[in-house]
């Protein structure tokens, strides 16, 4: 294993330039993620234009003692994904193991945080079509909001199982030893799926959580 | 092309603080009225965090000029989207 992770693939010139097709591999996909998200995000402006004050009274629903707590989770998680790819890049396999574990950690905490506010948001009767009440005139526009809330977190929460299952195999990976040498680029990789999904969460807190409370 | 920048951990905490002081930031200024510069306000911070994000957690401040173009393109393209979709939307009579 060791003798072929140093060795590029034959239709590249030097390892160099196959790490660089990986990385780019990534963007490009990272790329087309940016514009599902985006298309979404382009629905919300729209709808927040045209329904400022509902939009604001739904947004004063959400808990900023949910929402909050779980942007610094995702925020650690990413400095613990950050601190794994480095110890891969040094070749310190013990410690790329446990920076992944960690970041498994907190990507599972996030959900489980995320599964509790979504309890609530039941509970409180928030949940379109299937169980919402609004008190006052604007129901339906204050539904529109809850529509894309749970569209957008569901889908974030999406990649965010996605990542902890492909972290949990580079985890495997990397703690049976196949991760050494030039095969670190597999968690570079893995990282930068891991931080744009932050990414859209960074995006996600202020557009849904903090736009009632002035 | 040299091989990757390895990043001294101090970089990485720097950049952790700041994120976190960032969303203390964000909500902070959630809480106060500045009429019609929220928004404004949220976004430029939520837009700084992900550079951040993007230039050092991601390693783009310390990669190749391709990788710099892949990595702009799905951005540039989202605000194309936005704005063009936006200049119709708010000029209509």
């Amino acid at each position: 294993m060791s003798d072929t992770a140093t060795v590029h693939a034959h239709q590249f010139e030097s390892l160099e330039q196959q790490k660089e097709a990986d990385v780019l591999g990534m963007w490009t996909f990272l790329a087309t993620e940016v514009l599902f998200f985006g298309g979404l995000i382009m629905c919300y402006t729209f709808a927040r234009l045209h329904f400022p004050q509902a939009f604001e009274a739904a947004s004063h629903r959400l808990y900023v003692g949910y929402g909050g707590p779980n942007t610094a989770i995702l925020l650690c998680s990413s400095f613990t994904m950050a601190l794994a790819v480095r110890a891969a890049q040094l070749g310190r396999q013990k410690a790329l193991v446990r920076f992944l574990i960690a970041t498994i950690v907190f990507g599972l905490g996030f959900l489980v945080v995320k599964g509790f506010e979504y309890h609530t948001d039941y509970v409180e009767e928030l949940v379109p079509r299937f169980h919402f009440h609004w008190e006052g005139d604007q129901a339906g526009h204050a539904e529109i909001f809850f529509w894309l809330y749970f569209v957008l977190t569901g889908l974030h929460a999406v990649h965010v199982t996605i990542g902890v299952i492909i972290l949990s195999v580079v985890a495997v990976l990397a703690a049976r030893g196949k991760l050494s040498g030039e095969k670190h680029i597999t968690a570079e990789i893995t990282g930068l799926y891991w931080h744009f999904v932050d990414i859209v969460w960074v995006f996600l807190f202020p557009l849904l959580y903090l736009i009632g409370h002035r | 092309m040299s091989s990757h920048t390895i990043l001294p951990t101090k970089t990485y905490l720097v950049i952790f603080l700041l994120l976190m002081a960032l969303l203390g930031f964000t909500v902070g200024v959630a809480f106060l009225d500045l009429g019609r510069f929220n928004l404004p306000a949220a976004m430029a911070i939520a837009v700084v965090k992900a550079v951040l994000i993007v230039m050092f957690f991601m390693h783009v401040k310390y990669a190749s000029r391709l990788t710099w173009v892949f990595a702009a393109a799905g951005f540039f393209w989202l605000a194309i989207m936005l704005i063009f979709t936006m200049t119709d939307y708010v000029s209509r009579g």
